[in-house]
Order: C-alpha cells, then structure tokens, then sequence
C-alpha cells in the first residue's frame, strides 16, 4: 500500500489506462502544457505528447463533440472539464449527441468517452465555480454517473470508467483533489454501478456520494458516542444506482437519511427517496430526511453556510431517530 | 483534377437521379402517413452531396444534417434499409428508432444525420481527429446549411480542425433559408466562406451544378487527405420546398420559390450530358426506368418488415 493524493489516484489511474489501450486520450483546457487546472494530468504531456494530451482552445463544446465524434471512430477520450459549472456549455454534446448516439443509431456507433470534472463547493469560488449538477446527467437515458469519495475509490473507478463502453460524467470534488489516501501498489479496478458500504451500522442509513460519504462517516462517528449506530452507503455510481445495496441497508436499518451536497430540491436523493417509498416503504419506521445545500446559487462569502457537511448529516439523522410511524 | 470520366459522369447523373425520385416518392409516401414524424427534402439540392461523395472512399466518413438522404445516398447507403428506418421498421440502419433526421451507415462512414441544427460539425471535426490520430488516410466531410454558421458549433470546430489541420471538408450547402428566414436574418455576410477567414480556412464558393462542385470538391479532398488541413466549400444552392415537407413557405415570395426552382442541377446536367453526347434519351430513360424499379422495391420492403415491438424499447440502453 502507498499513500497517495486524490489528484494523483487521477494522474495514476489516466496514465495506466494510456499505457495500457493506445487509444486512450485526454483532451481538455490548459490540460497539456500547464498539467491540468487542478494538476491531474501533470506529468502527462512530457510523458505522451501533445498527440495525446491535446490542449484546446476554451471550447467547451466543441472539444466534447470533437471527443463524441473521435469515440464513435474507436478512440476513447476522456474530456477534462475544468469546473462542472462549464459542463453548462455543452449540454447538447453530452445530452442530444453522446448519451443517444449509440441506441438513436440502432448500436452502429459505441461512444466510450469518460467525461471527468470537478463540483462543489471549497474555493469561495462563488455561484458558477461551485455547483453539483450530477443529478441533471443522472436524469438523461443513456449516460452513467459516476462519483468518488476518495483516493481509493477514484482510481479504481477511473480505471473502469475509461474501459466501459458506455458514456460516463465522472465527478470529482475540488475539495477532495487534496485528500490522502491508501491504495495498493498493485493495479486494481473498482466496478461500476455497485454502492460501498463504508460503514456498518444498525440504527439508520445514510445513503450518500463523493464528499458528503466523508461527512457521513464523520457524523457517524459522532452519532456513536451517543449512542446510535449509523450504516454509511457510498452509491459510487448514482446512474444506474445500486438498488440492493441500498434496500438490504434499509432492511436492516428501517430509517434513511440521503445526502449530496448538491441543492436538496430535485436532487439524486430525491430519487432515492422515491424509490424507496415506491418500493420498500413498509420497511421505514420513520420519515426519510433529505440533506442538500439551500436552494439559491452557490455563495462566495456565506460559503461555509451554504456547503452541507457532518453537522448537517448529524442533524438530519437525529431528526430522523425522534421520528416514528 | 479535372472533368470526371465519362463513366463517372453516368454515374453522378445516377446518383442524382436516385435522389431526386427518391426523396419525391418519399414526399408521397410521407402525405400517405406511412412515415412519421418529420421529412426534410433537399429536392434542388442533389448536385452538392454527389460531387463531393464522387472523391470519396468507402473508409472516408460524411456527417450530415436533418436534410440529410441526399448525402447519405450519395454516399452508398442500402436503400431497402434506409426506407425500412423511414418507414420506423426493425430492419431499418436504427431498428426503426430514430427515423429520418438519424439515418447512418457504419459500414459506409456515414456518421449519422443530425436533428439538432450544427451539432454534427464539431461531431465530424472529431472524426477526422481520429483519422489523424490514427495515420489512416480519411478524410472526413461535414455538411451543414447557412443557417448553422450561427451556431457556436460551427465555429469552434472550424477553430480546431484549422489549429490541428485537420482532414476535413467543411461542405456549406447555402439554399438561401434557413427554416424559416432569410440569410439577411442569420448573417452580416453575403457568403459564408468569409466566415472561414477567421480560421484561416481557404474557402471556396461555387454554383450549384455538380462539375463545378466536384472540381472545388476534389480540390479540398486532396488536400485534406495531404494533410494540409480543412477547406470550406459554399455551394450557393437552392431550396425548393419548404423547412420540412408540409410547410406551404408563406414567408416566402411565389416569385421567389420559382427562381429556385428554375435552377434546376439535375436538369441542367442531364443537358450537358446529352449536348456532349454523353448520354443518349434513351439512356437516360433507362436510367430512371431502372430507378423507378429500384425505389419500388424498396419501398414495398419497407412496407412489408414488421415495426420493432414495443418490449424491446429498452433494450440496449447500456452495453
């Protein structure tokens, strides 16, 4: 095992993929020559060459398109967008053109393109530097979703979105480009559309994504010490979402609590939520709360209210705990 | 590159044909409610997709736009699979899910039709990004209309592929509307290849009669397979029906709509072919005759392969 930076499980996780399939590349602004906007791709330029670290003008649309157009013609790109905010740019790329291609064209075209971009908040970047869209990609057919809560898990994830077939939103979170990990020196692969269990408990579920699965854990702990016992279930992909893992947790637990830092209203946990009503609702002894930032832009100065974290979790699991059917 | 053989000529003026009554006997079929949705005919516009698919290879990949049968004829789809997709049957190229604005042949580099207006040109651009990634010699052609040079599209693909000299032709067929407006409406210019300077894109602009268009053609295929980089060609065409078959162009001057269809390509060579003796009537009797017979039988296979059933909707939404 070796200790490892969020970032460089990026770097690790691209540049073996490069080494192992020649038609790997990374396209993306300011990806080559400066090494990427937050460094995941340093090194990489020296190492493949402009051929296959290609810089491109601020073109958010077009280079996404140009990578859709280069996958269907047996390449596999993976797009670099430099905030998730930008990704607003190319919704047509992504939503009529990539996540269609392959079924609106009768499976002819395959389009394996990984399109990766960090979300959230951290920076005091304020209101188009800061958002999580995860649940507007979650919402079109055709496309997975893929979110990782640390070093560990974006590796290992990376290197199975960059080999599946199918179009994939990869989301990283800024503040979690700096966290440090343990992962095997050895090469390993994560798979998609499974959820972790990255904590067991008894009381109640939290069923939660990238960043919020850190805050989750840290709430846990707290909870434990007065006493209540909280299962933590990373969704790791939340389209298609882990349906079993996620039921078996409630079976158990009989109370949920979703988290994303994401806006609440409409968001991924939303659909959850729903899913388990319409499902399992005899399972829950309680209401399912819902954790997600306030429903107004993301804020520069009010940021450390705006953001959801282990409080916000603590909370919603202690309202969920008072509350019974 | 000069004139085309005289054998290649017969053949443009077949392939021109072919659509022409293609797309009429589409037009009737459509009026039937055999085929759904919505039609866009490029009746007039038949000599661009054939004089530039005359430098084509089978490898070499065309994307094309809502108005998009002439191209994807031109460049050798099989006609009983492509009415089969019009008519929304299972043996159709998308097994009758997406229709006309999506036909596409893999197998002949046709990389789709496009309904959103644009979108296909930076989807091309990536192509030709592949072909030169690759080193294979393709060379990749993106079609699209005047009206499409509005969109950002457009003109970040042109940035690129000029950037990275990229193997594409950049085909603008300008018919003079783009849905429903007047070029004035869309665009300062009188001519789209000045949107090319910009890029430092040679750029090219030439009469809607297909020797004129396969000789500017050959040109920008050649040098994109060269690797000199992309070319754009402004083919000053007409459009003769409306946005979609069914629209009665009330915006649009009577005068106006019978000025472009004076502007007959096909016509025009079919005289050139018989003033330079290159065809005789009869030949070009037989030529129909046996399209007529081509197009029969298409359609009738299309009518008689079953629709896809409704189970299999979702099937293969992921690999």
């Amino acid at each position: 095992m070796k200790d490892i930076r969020y970032i460089f499980a990026i770097k690790e996780a691209m540049e073996e993929e490069m080494d192992r399939d020649e038609n790997v590349f990374l396209i993306g602004e300011d990806v080559g020559l400066a090494g990427g906007s937050f460094g995941a791709s340093k090194g990489l330029y020296e190492k493949f060459g402009p051929e296959r670290i290609v810089d491109t003008p601020i073109s958010e649309l077009g280079f996404t398109s140009l990578a859709a157009g280069a996958a269907s013609c047996g390449l596999r790109p993976i797009v670099e967008i430099m905030f998730m905010d930008f990704v607003t740019c190319c919704m047509d790329s992504i939503v009529n053109q990539i996540a269609k291609m392959r079924y609106m064209f009768g499976n002819q075209y395959t389009v394996p393109i990984v399109i990766r971009m960090p979300e959230g908040g951290g920076l005091n970047a304020g209101p188009q530097h800061s958002q999580c869209l995860e649940a507007w990609f979650a919402h079109v057919p055709g496309l997975k979703v893929v979110m990782a809560a640390n070093p560990y898990d974006v590796k290992g994830l990376l290197k199975s979105a960059i080999r599946d077939d199918n179009p994939i939103i990869f989301i990283e979170n800024k503040t979690l480009h700096a966290m440090k990990g343990s992962i095997p020196e050895e090469e390993y692969l994560i798979p998609l559309g499974k959820a972790d269990v990255k904590r067991e408990g008894t009381d109640v579920t939290v069923v939660s994504a990238s960043r919020l699965v850190n805050e989750s854990i840290k709430a846990a702990d707290a909870l434990s010490k007065e006493g209540i016992s909280v299962e933590v279930v990373d969704l790791r992909t939340i389209q298609p979402w882990d349906r079993e893992t996620v039921f078996t947790s409630i079976a158990k637990t009989h109370r949920l609590v979703v988290a994303h830092e994401a806006v609440k209203q409409f968001g991924f946990g939303a659909e959850i939520a729903a899913a388990v009503a319409e499902e399992i609702l005899d399972e829950l002894d309680a209401p399912i709360m819902r954790v997600g930032a306030p429903f107004v832009p993301a804020s520069y100065s009010l940021e450390k209210y705006y953001v959801p974290g282990a409080e916000d979790v603590k909370k919603a699991v202690l309202a969920t705990m008072e509350r019974s059917f | 590159m000069g004139k085309p053989t005289k054998e290649k000529m017969i053949e443009m003026y077949r392939v021109m044909a072919k659509i022409r009554k293609t797309e009429q006997k589409l037009m009737e079929v459509f009026s039937n409610g055999e085929i759904l949705g919505f039609l866009h005919v490029s009746i007039g516009q038949e000599a661009a997709p054939v004089g530039i698919c005359s430098h084509l290879n089978e490898a070499d990949y065309i994307a094309t736009t809502h108005r998009g049968h002439g191209h994807a004829i031109a460049k050798g789809i099989d006609l009983k699979m492509a009415m089969a997709e019009l008519f929304g049957k299972k043996a159709g190229y998308c097994l009758g899910r997406s229709g006309s604005m999506h036909l596409a042949d893999k197998s002949r580099g046709i990389m789709g039709a496009n309904g959103i207006v644009g979108a296909g040109i930076p989807i091309a651009t990536g192509a030709a990004f592949a072909a030169k990634y690759k080193k294979t010699d393709q060379v990749v052609v993106a079609t699209f209309g005047e009206g499409a040079t509005g969109e950002g599209a457009f003109h970040e693909a042109l940035n690129f592929a000029a950037i990275k000299k990229l193997p594409i032709v950049y085909l603008c067929e300008n018919n003079g509307w783009a849905e429903f407006s007047p070029m004035s409406i869309h665009a300062p210019v009188q001519s789209v290849t000045q949107r090319a300077l910009g890029y430092d894109i040679p750029a090219v602009s030439v009469e809607n009669e297909v020797l004129e268009i396969y000789e500017a053609a050959g040109k920008a295929v050649e040098r994109a397979r060269n690797g000199e980089g992309p070319t754009l060609i402004e083919v000053r065409s007409e459009r003769w029906y409306g946005h979609y078959v069914g629209d009665a162009q009330k915006y649009r001057d009577k005068e106006n709509v019978a000025q472009a269809m004076a502007k007959d390509c096909l016509l025009n060579f079919e005289k050139d072919l018989l003033q330079s003796k290159v065809l005789k009537k009869q030949d070009i009797e037989k030529i129909n005759a046996d399209l007529d017979t081509e197009i029969e039988a298409a359609v009738s296979f299309a009518r008689e392969c079953p629709y896809p059933e409704a189970s299999e909707m979702m099937e293969g939404l992921y690999l």
